[in-house]
């Protein structure tokens, strides 16, 4: 059997259009091996819980430079537990401030990057954390 | 043999068109689970409703776009959909960014449409090898139109035949002379041909080429001459609406014509003949080539015909007398 293909969404929640960040991230993601679903900039939470679940990723990660983190990020970790689909992880990344990384780990966020992180450290981060769910 | 439990409520969610359990059974086939292959042939049975429809055409054409425009308008008809979207995998990592999603996640939250991206893993033919086993899954999952979206073609990738019953060719203006459109290849495996941005410089000169291709081609056997539909640009709402009803329409005209003449057997029969020469791959070559790498052998056998102590043909025939006793 062949191995299991990581497969990542990557996403902008919000009003946000700044999305240079996750392009980068999703090529990186490519140039790792994984399978990325990049569905744009201005998405709702709704939006992207429902695309996770039909394109069966293993892992979203969420990118916010507006602000509103706070209210998306818990949002679509939310929308996933109601739709039975806690088991795909959710990550996140942008402009965070430090003090809101305790409220975003409660709220069921596995990790948090800002601006600074290496790509080649978020990669290792996917390779250890995440296996392709069964 | 009876089923498990877990293998009739499986069946039983598919046939519900639970997207969890559908969008599981797609991974798995796709990363050729042998219980996957198994959870298709209970499936197998239920097959054979949906209307395959097939979009194909150059990288950014617009085919993901007039996907999208299509659902809306399938949509408002009260039709279920089905998308499968293929993009590319590298040849080099094996990774793949899948973004046809991009222009469809308006569509993302109606319960009604179920769009799954795939990366094609290496197959050749602008499709992804899992694409006929996702087609089934849509298909019992009660979706009415399943649309497949190709890679970005060229001239030859004609693979999107042997898995629909509908094919659009998506043309853009100003890709090349004159000779282009009487090439064999992608250009005669159209049902309908779209002349998309048709508002750009040159989609006048794209539709009498088109036309005077179509005037010399032999008639087909249901009659049905593909028709040309020009559609201009997204942000003249207005009249891309009328043109994306007209290519709905057309869509359903076809349908009917293959019903209505028989040819939809025809069709389906030659979908028949793909999937089984599919499946007899899988089930004959694969396990050779696993034994031969997993053995070393294959690296020995290309050792010898590197030193020219053998060729790749002696290699085979040695190779096949051996395990096809």
């Amino acid at each position: 059997m062949a191995e299991r293909t990581i497969r990542i969404m990557v996403a902008k929640p919000g009003l946000d259009g700044h999305d240079r960040g996750a392009r980068v991230l999703a090529r990186s993601f490519r140039d790792a091996g994984f399978e990325v679903i990049y569905t744009g900039c201005h998405q709702s939470p709704e939006q992207i819980a429902a695309a996770a679940i039909q394109e069966d990723v293993d892992l979203v990660g969420l990118s916010c430079l507006s602000g509103a983190h706070r209210y998306l990020f818990p949002r679509v970790v939310e929308l996933l537990r109601q739709q039975g689909a806690a088991d795909i992880t959710v990550i996140g990344g942008g402009i965070i401030p430090d003090q809101d990384f305790a409220l975003l780990t409660d709220a069921g966020i596995k990790a948090i990057f800002t601006p600074g992180a290496k790509l080649d450290a978020i990669v290792a981060w996917v390779r250890t954390n995440i296996k392709p769910r069964t | 043999m009876g089923n498990s439990p877990e293998e009739t409520e499986q069946l039983r969610k598919i046939r519900a068109g639970d997207v969890r359990t559908a969008s599981r059974l797609i991974r798995n086939l796709e990363d050729g689970l042998p219980e996957a292959k198994s959870s298709l042939k209970r499936i197998f049975p239920h097959t054979g409703r949906a209307h395959v429809v097939g979009i194909t055409g150059a990288p950014g054409a617009g085919k993901s776009t007039l996907v999208d425009s299509l659902i809306s308008s399938f949509r408002s008809n009260e039709k279920t959909v089905g998308v499968l979207a293929v993009d590319p995998t590298s040849p080099f990592t094996g990774g793949a960014i899948l973004g046809d999603r991009i222009r469809m996640q308006r569509h993302a939250e109606d319960p009604g449409v179920f769009v799954r991206s795939l990366a094609t893993r290496g197959a050749l033919g602008g499709l992804a090898k899992a694409v006929g086993d996702a087609v089934h899954v849509m298909d019992v999952m009660g979706k009415e139109i399943v649309m497949v979206e190709t890679v970005g073609t060229g001239q030859q990738e004609v693979e999107i035949i042997n898995h629909s019953h509908t094919v659009i060719v998506v043309l853009v203006p100003g890709m090349g002379d004159e000779i282009q459109a009487i090439k064999a290849g992608i250009m005669e495996i159209a049902d309908i041909f779209v002349i998309n941005k048709a508002d750009r410089d040159g989609a006048a000169q794209l539709m009498n080429e088109l036309i005077a291709m179509l005037n010399m081609a032999p008639e087909s056997a249901s009659g049905w001459r593909p028709p040309v539909i020009r559609i201009g640009s997204v942000f003249e709402p207005v009249p891309f609406g009328e043109s994306v009803a007209e290519l709905s329409a057309a869509i359903g005209d076809h349908y009917r014509r293959l019903v209505e003449t028989g040819l939809l057997g025809d069709r389906m029969r030659r979908k028949t003949m793909v999937e089984i020469h599919e499946a007899l791959r899988d089930a004959i070559l694969e396990p050779i080539l696993k034994g031969l790498t997993e053995s070393g052998e294959m690296e020995q056998i290309a050792g010898r015909v590197l030193r020219k102590e053998s060729d790749p043909y002696t290699a085979a025939e040695e190779i096949a007398r051996r395990c096809l006793k």
